[in-house]
């Protein structure tokens, strides 16, 4: 964790403000676990501090060679996971549109037939023994990242009587600073259960659930090996400086 | 027709759901020899400046059941009150001291635990300081979006009574949901989701 962020000066400037109308309320009762899991007073708003502001770094030394390639970071030597194969690319941004370099991007998913490795999903589909379901890297200077993967399958969940959730990845994201921390999930361009899906219908505006929905890219496909699907994500933008009565420095 | 700022928004979050640890702490979730350790387990070494104290806690739902599938994140300054960030312009932090720490609440009791020290005073944006904290982001199946909330620390009264963040709330009946009880080096600070004892979150 002591690796810098080589060639940039660091940022000090607080996050932008974050939008509730953009964002799934706390309380979204067509997902029934918020019901109980939501706060009920409002927050207290708090403008960044210098605990908001700062956040860990983590260094590309620490990852593994197989960290971003969840089709073999599982699996017995020469066998690979099952399922079709994709390769997960794109930038990490800020809402100012600059890459967010040294980002850390860490992925979950359900195996090609909707199963996860976890001792409470009880859904009958096959455990795959070449998948174990985690992955992760940390952007480049521009802030691209690439992870291949299997396509997950769809899943049935218990919140109604016949619930499924879209094909998706979980994602978190580490950007720069604490308040930019994020976690969301990427879905699949032309998933008809996305505009089913309790979970994806917690986010109020529909501008903001096509942010999360992959386009398929022909262009950055692999002949022959696996189909792409690109991915950005946009973390909170900063402004200039931390005080916003020193002007300088913009 | 006006410019455009052309900001874009940010991604919309949603929940870590119920299966996180696959993703943020698989080892603690039985996926092993993927990942050699899991992310912030170790925030000390045995070099690491500080008193040495162990912070833990439940997260208590609405009906007063502890949540057994939330992931806790920290971030905490050094001894000396600074923070191991490129964004730390105010000197260099302690080296054997991440300040970032993860944990997963027990599949069982629920209680998250970590082994950490006590921070040192950080600066309010005006330059006051503030009492010692540590910062708290909780995710977990039917949290939407992962809650912020700080926690201080008991025996810390005079610190705590001049914090400026603490002052701002105004109903102060609620600022002991902040504050951490000690017993020995521990420091127990339970989250209540709901109901009258509701934590006061954060809108960072
Ligand atoms: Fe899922």
């Amino acid at each position: 964790m002591t690796d810098r962020r080589p060639n940039r000066a660091p940022e000090t400037g607080s996050f932008f403000q974050r939008d509730p109308l953009w964002h799934p309320p706390a309380f979204a009762p067509g997902y029934k676990s918020t019901v109980l899991r939501s706060p009920r007073k409002a927050p207290i708003s708090l403008d960044n501090t210098i605990s908001e502001i700062t956040g860990p770094v983590f260094g590309h030394s620490m990852l593994g060679d197989l960290d971003d390639d969840m089709i073999h970071n599982f699996a017995k030597p020469g066998e690979s996971a099952i399922g079709p194969r994709i390769i997960v690319y794109g930038r990490v941004l800020d809402e100012r549109g600059k890459g967010v370099a040294g980002a850390l991007v860490e992925v979950w998913q359900a195996n090609a037939g909707g199963r996860y490795r976890h001792k409470r999903d009880g859904y009958l589909a096959a455990l795959d023994p070449n998948f174990g379901g985690c992955g992760r890297t940390i952007t480049d200077e521009d802030g691209n990242y690439a992870f291949r993967t299997i396509q997950p399958g769809a899943y049935p969940w218990p919140n109604g009587p016949n619930e499924w959730r879209p094909q998706h990845i979980h994602f978190s994201i580490f950007g720069h600073g604490f308040a930019q921390r994020l976690i969301t999930q990427m879905y699949f361009e032309g998933d008809p259960l996305i505009w089913k899906c309790p979970i994806v219908r917690t986010i109020p505006d529909k501008a903001a659930i096509d942010g999360l929905i992959a386009l398929l890219d022909m262009n950055a496909t692999i002949p022959m090996d696996a189909r792409a699907y690109k991915f950005d994500i946009v973390l909170r933008g900063r402004r200039s400086t931390m005080f916003e009565n020193r002007l300088e420095g913009n | 027709m006006t410019q455009s700022l052309s900001h874009l928004k940010e991604s919309a979050s949603q929940t870590a759901g119920p299966y996180v640890h696959i993703g943020l702490t698989p080892n603690f979730a039985d996926i092993k020899g993927v990942y050699p350790a899991d992310l912030g387990t170790a925030m000390v070494d045995e070099k690491t400046k500080g008193e040495r104290i162990t912070v833990t806690g439940r997260i208590f739902d609405g009906s007063g059941t502890p949540i057994r599938d939330a992931l806790v994140e920290i971030w905490q300054a050094d001894a000396a009150g600074l923070y191991n960030s490129p964004s730390e312009t105010r000197g260099s932090a302690d080296l054997h001291f991440t300040g970032w720490g993860r944990a997963p609440t027990d599949m069982e009791t629920g209680y998250y635990r970590f082994e950490t020290i006590k921070p040192g005073r950080v600066p309010f944006r005006d330059g006051r300081l503030m009492a010692p904290h540590v910062t708290f982001w909780i995710a977990a199946r039917g949290i939407n979006l992962a809650l912020s909330t700080r926690m201080y620390f008991g025996d810390e009264e005079k610190a705590n009574a001049e914090d400026p963040v603490l002052a701002r709330i105004e109903h102060r009946n609620r600022v002991p949901s902040l504050i951490a009880t000690r017993e020995g080096s521990t420091f127990t600070f339970d989250i209540y989701l709901q109901g009258d004892k509701e934590t006061v979150f954060f809108d960072i």
